[in-house]
């Protein structure tokens, strides 16, 4: 194992070691990364280059027609008030709401605690694609299709347990000496909660407020469902009517829709992506 | 009330407080998943097609609706398709993933960032979008995907294999970065010397990965392998959307988008709930294996 024997230099050897996996790791990157970079390529191009017999990898000639065609297409401002409505009420909701179970499982000892955070678990299983069914005929009755609230009811149950189940991760963080210690010099236990849990609950909200988001902003399958009409649609519904009704004919647009819904998500995913995922493990260790 | 409870710990009744606290998020939950889970089973024993839709009664019919949907061989059909489909998807979600996971283990800091950054951008990505690129990438025009595998012309989504082979490659596509993530945590928990004492004690490679990396990662695998068959077990906006594209549904239907069709396509509400009943009995199943595996490992 000496270098007396060994004429190649412990760095030559490194580096020669290190060829393989290198070169490995650069096609998964490819792999991965490649057809976001397509999507966000085509949706520059101009008709003519995207119909190319030889496609181009190079961002060459750009334009903005393609975005241009989307901003003024139908209902593709409709459709983004209407996600961005559904998103933010679901946001709002769904944090309030996941807030106070998580205190009250995380803070609290009682009859029934173990048997909710069981049922949290056991309910994300059920396959939303089964329900469609019923809460389409549920929805029905209440006259809740094509309705904002409808599809926000809905979406506030599917992403609630997960929200609770990791904001109970980052609220069982903090210490409860904090709030006690408070409550000793003299704070009722609702200020100590405030002045002392919240501020440090704060990022945990953050990050589970940006999960609710995506989710919401996300969805296809029940916004397909419940929002059917046209001025109804959000964003995912509008674009894929759009992919159908181009039939393949009009990528440098369909590219250039994808990509407006893709960036929002993509930029908050990589800001809270460790937070959500730290909060998951927290959420799986603590009591 | 508020001071005095905290901290005195005099007497057992019950406080109000966490309940009041858990009673918007139980509401919400029971509204809208524990109903629509009840409504589902009694759609399924009624008779619930287009006249109940516009009033009329619904009588109750028993199990006749799962009657007639195994007694369709094209039920069974889908059924098959989806199971397999399903686990030739986890399987390749869940090999890929590990793979990729040693990969990053070896890797020089700088180009794991590179792979890492590339993983995290397929990550983030919805799976509306995702679907519509590869779409895009395997049209049968201008794709990319024919022009570097030179067959000009290739319709991908008119054939049912082919069909699967592109939904494949967007699942798993999808689902390996939070594999691999998850799995390359785990392998920086194990000692490095572990893996040294046993390659000083003879281990081949292959001896090294089974007996310690596959050991240590178990509960880590388990949990990954179950929520991947749970995930693949669902599709539904892959196969919708490349089927809009492509044509061809009959022979290209998993089970979600099965149930789809023919209730809210073909407004047999009553069948529809039958086979999603069906869906989620499978789920259920399943399910139970995973809590299982998964409780064993902690205390919750």
């Amino acid at each position: 194992m000496t270098t007396t024997f060994d004429p190649i230099t412990p760095r030559k050897r490194r580096r020669r070691r290190n060829i393989v996996p290198n070169f490995l790791g650069l096609v998964v990157f490819l792999v991965a990364a490649f057809p976001v970079y397509w999507m966000v390529l085509t949706s520059f191009r101009r008709g003519i280059d995207i119909q190319r017999a030889t496609p181009q990898f190079v961002p060459a000639p750009g334009t903005l027609a393609n975005y241009r065609k989307v901003f003024r297409r139908d209902f593709f401002w409709t459709a983004v008030k209407n996600s961005l409505t559904v998103t933010l009420l679901v946001l709002v909701l769904a944090l309030f709401i996941a807030f106070l179970a998580a205190v009250a499982v995380s803070r609290f000892k009682f009859r029934g605690r173990k048997s909710f955070i069981v049922a949290i678990l056991v309910v994300q299983m059920v396959p939303a694609e089964a329900l469609i069914i019923s809460l389409f005929r549920i929805l029905d009755s209440w006259q809740l299709i094509n309705t904002i609230l409808g599809l926000t009811l809905t979406y506030l149950a599917f992403v609630l347990p997960f929200t609770i189940w990791i904001l109970r991760g980052f609220v069982a963080n903090v210490p409860k000496e904090l709030e006690e210690a408070a409550m000793v010099d003299g704070s009722s236990r609702f200020r100590a909660f405030m002045t002392i849990t919240l501020p440090l609950v704060a990022p945990g909200l953050v990050a589970t407020g940006v999960f609710a988001f995506i989710q919401a902003w996300n969805e296809f399958i029940f916004a397909l469902v419940i929002m059917n009409r046209p001025d109804k649609q959000t964003l995912p519904v509008w674009l894929q009517a759009f992919n159908e009704g181009a039939k393949g004919t009009d990528w440098g647009g369909v590219m250039a829709g994808s990509t407006l819904m893709a960036i929002p998500v993509v930029i908050f995913f990589l800001l809270v992506q460790r937070r959500v995922a730290s909060g998951l493990t927290a959420g799986a260790v603590k009591g | 009330m508020e001071h005095a409870d905290g901290i005195t710990p005099r007497r057992r009744r019950v406080r109000p407080l966490p309940y009041v606290l858990l009673l918007p998020a139980v509401a919400a939950l029971v509204l809208m998943l524990g109903y629509p889970i009840v409504r589902l089973f009694t759609l399924a024993l009624q008779n619930f097609g287009l006249k109940q839709q516009f009033g009329a009664a619904a009588n109750w019919v028993g199990l006749k609706n799962f009657r007639t949907i195994v007694h369709d061989p094209e039920f069974w059909a889908v059924l098959r398709r989806t199971l397999a489909f399903c686990a030739v998807n986890a399987v390749l979600t869940i090999a890929l993933g590990m793979a990729i996971a040693l990969l990053l283990k070896r890797l020089g800091s700088k180009m794991r960032l590179l792979t890492m950054l590339g993983l995290m951008l397929a990550w983030s990505m919805p799976a509306l979008t995702s679907t519509v690129i590869w779409q895009w990438i395997f049209d049968t025009q201008y794709g990319i995907a024919n022009w570097a595998l030179g067959r000009q012309g290739q319709s991908w989504l008119s054939n049912p294999l082919t069909f699967y082979f592109v939904a494949t490659i967007i699942v798993v596509w999808m689902g390996i970065p939070f594999v691999a993530f998850t799995l390359y945590a785990g392998l920086t928990q194990i000692p490095e010397e572990t893996m040294e004492a046993a390659a000083i004690d003879g281990a081949n490679p292959w001896q090294r990965f089974r007996d310690i990396v596959v050991a240590a990662l178990k509960p880590i695998l388990l949990i990954l392998t179950s929520l991947s068959v749970l995930w693949d077990f669902r599709v539904f906006t892959q196969v919708y959307v490349l089927q809009r594209a492509g044509g061809i549904t009959r022979d290209t239907n998993l089970l979600g988008v099965y149930a789809y069709r023919i209730s809210i396509g073909a407004n047999h509400f009553d069948r529809g709930a039958a086979v999603a009943i069906v869906m989620v009995v499978i789920t259920v199943l399943m399910t139970m294996f995973y809590l299982r595996s998964m409780t064993r490992q902690e205390e919750l």
